[in-house]
């Protein structure tokens, strides 16, 4: 079976035959159409059947837009906003106000670098205590101001590390799942890449969660279910399957609302496409949100997690 | 002296271990201790000092008055909603687990007395596939807590617990958002929660309901924490501190209210709940 590079690889000699029949008009075009074909239809095999373990890697894709990336698309003027007020500022969740469509939000995003320079400031993307308090600061903001937050979900976790430990990394979590509870406006997650455990669910507690098509959203990654249960790190394909991490599973479940389609081959392949997509779901469902009041907005909140789980009633 | 250094004689008294329904070795000091009186003694060792686990009822009968408990929980038991195998079936951890503890899930609920004052306690039972919350525990907290709202008394949550149980996946982690609602629930009516970490309280269990009381009391000698010392040592490679996710660790950087040894726990609770709760 082919992959990606292979695909890529293709892509490239086609661009490059293009050129040539441009250039010498040398006649290449039934040739050209070929391949073409060839590549369309090695791309839908490759991607119509991904396993569980595919979408992992692609959910993690070193070419994956980031939340930047759909920033700069969907919303206009985004105006960051720094700092949790106490004592930091972590580059590995954003924060800041921008408009969806001409109504004034607020935004909170996790944000993974792309050069290791980035990778080192923003902790390969894992949120730290001040960036969960930052969230929590600019979610008090919304409510003060009435806007709805939207949150853009890529994180392989929250940091697991001294200094997160010693700021109280349970604690801070914990503050944003009980802020993100009680909070009195619309609320929309969208998971964009990774969804890493109580570090994604953090930022995750909304009226409306959405899915992009090739994220994951879990309660361990692969890797660290595959080392405590199967006591193998090798076996990672097992346990990205056993725990039905990716968007259509977790749809399938009845967990999240909505899958948001991507291009075939993944996001980075049309980032537009992706971001418009999104976008306009986005619309939709803030339009829907927005029109309820209040109290019914959180009824409604409250009742979907109250009563998440599955269990079985004993007799007598 | 001869005899002692007979081969014989040692390999003889190392295989014919006292009988084992009476006598247990504390694994800390390595002495050999009556099981009855380390009963008698809240499971700590009457030579060193050393905790060792308490069962759920263990723990609840050592903090509320006789006679006063009352079974409430839910009568529900774990699903398998993803089908989960590693290297068993989800499904035979659960039936193990039930048969060796007894238990039908990791948790119990009861309505209990404390010094008279009326409470609904929590307790968590580490034996339990590692008192992990999946859906029923999170079930189970949530009615606790919302039955010590129709009663009006207060409620305790006795952790231990390794965190979200895996083999639920995305349910286990939601749990941490459905207790943290009702938690919010609590709060509007004004009922105190009064949260006591225990040996460990750690991953998703720490990051949401425990770590949301009112008060949050730590038994001494508490494993506190997010990620564990492993998770970090092989993603960071960071070099931690002695002292690392204990109870004094705890304390110091500002998580918790108090640290307490185990036989005081029990005056503890009366003394914070008498803030909360006139007396008659």
């Amino acid at each position: 079976m082919s992959d990606e590079r292979t695909l890529d690889l293709l892509e490239t000699k086609i661009l490059e035959l293009r050129e040539l029949n441009k250039v010498d008009e040398i006649d290449l075009t039934t040739e050209i159409e070929r391949l073409e074909k060839k590549l369309a239809s090695m791309r839908k095999d490759l991607y119509a059947n991904l396993s569980d373990w595919e979408r992992v890697k692609l959910a993690r894709h070193p070419k994956r837009p980031y939340a930047l990336d759909y920033i700069g698309e969907i919303f206009s003027d985004f105006y960051e906003l720094h700092g949790d007020r106490l004592c930091g500022d972590d580059r590995a969740l954003l924060a800041g106000l921008a408009k969806l469509d001409g109504q004034s939000i607020i935004i909170i995003a996790q944000q993974k670098g792309r050069s290791t320079q980035e990778n080192k400031e923003r902790y390969f993307g894992m949120t730290r205590p001040q960036g969960y308090r930052k969230a929590q600061r600019v979610m008090a903001l919304a409510e003060r101001f009435s806007f709805p937050v939207i949150t853009l979900i890529d994180t392989p976790g929250a940091y697991p590390g001294l200094e997160s430990e010693e700021a109280n990394i349970g604690g801070a979590v914990a503050q944003n799942l009980l802020a993100m509870a009680e909070l009195c406006v619309p609320t929309i997650a969208v998971v964009i890449g990774e969804g890493g455990s109580g570090g994604a669910l953090a930022i995750g507690v909304a009226d409306r969660i959405l899915m992009l098509e090739n994220s994951i959203y879990s309660v361990i990654s692969p890797e660290g279910a595959a080392a405590i249960l199967w006591k193998e790190k090798e076996r990672v394909k097992e346990a990205a399957a056993a725990l039905n991490l990716t968007a259509p599973h977790l749809l399938d479940l009845g967990v999240i609302d909505e899958v948001i389609p991507e291009p075939l081959g993944g996001a980075h392949k049309d980032l537009p496409q992706t971001a418009s997509a999104l976008k306009e779901r986005l619309i939709h469902h803030l339009t829907t949100l927005c029109a309820e009041p209040v109290k019914a907005l959180l009824a409604t909140r409250y009742q979907r997690y109250r009563s998440v789980g599955r269990y079985r009633t004993l007799d007598g | 002296m001869a005899i002692f250094k007979d081969k014989h004689y040692f390999r003889v008294n190392l295989e014919k271990e006292p009988d084992e329904s009476l006598w247990m070795r504390c694994k800390a000091c390595g002495e050999l201790v009556f099981k009855r009186r380390v009963r008698e003694n809240n499971n700590i060792c009457p030579h060193c000092g050393e905790y060792f686990f308490l069962t759920a009822k263990e723990r609840i009968e050592s903090l509320i008055d006789e006679g006063s408990f009352e079974d409430i929980s839910q009568p529900i038991m774990a699903e398998d909603p993803l089908s989960f195998e590693d290297s068993k079936p989800y499904i035979q951890r659960i039936e193990e687990a039930q048969e060796a503890t007894g238990l039908a899930s990791a948790i119990i609920i009861a309505s209990a007395a404390i010094a008279e004052t009326p409470v609904v306690i929590g307790v968590m039972d580490f034996r339990f596939i590692g008192g992990s919350m999946g859906s029923v525990m999170g079930e189970q907290i949530c009615h606790g807590m919302e039955e010590a709202i129709a009663r009006r008394v207060p409620f305790i949550l006795i952790s231990s617990s390794g965190g979200a149980r895996i083999q639920e996946g995305i349910f286990s982690l939601l749990q941490m958002a459905k207790t943290t609602a009702v938690r919010a629930k609590l709060a509007e009516e004004h009922l105190p929660f009064i949260s006591v970490m225990t040996y460990p309280t750690s991953g998703g269990v720490e990051a949401s309901i425990a770590s949301l009381g009112d008060v949050i009391i730590a038994e001494k000698g508490a494993m506190i924490g997010f990620a564990g010392r492993r998770v970090i040592q092989n993603t960071i490679a960071e070099e931690l501190p002695k002292n690392y996710q204990t109870d004094s660790f705890a304390l110091e950087h500002g998580f918790i209210d108090r640290v307490v040894k185990r036989e005081n726990l029990r005056g503890e609770l009366e003394t914070v709940l008498g803030f909360f709760v006139e007396g008659e």
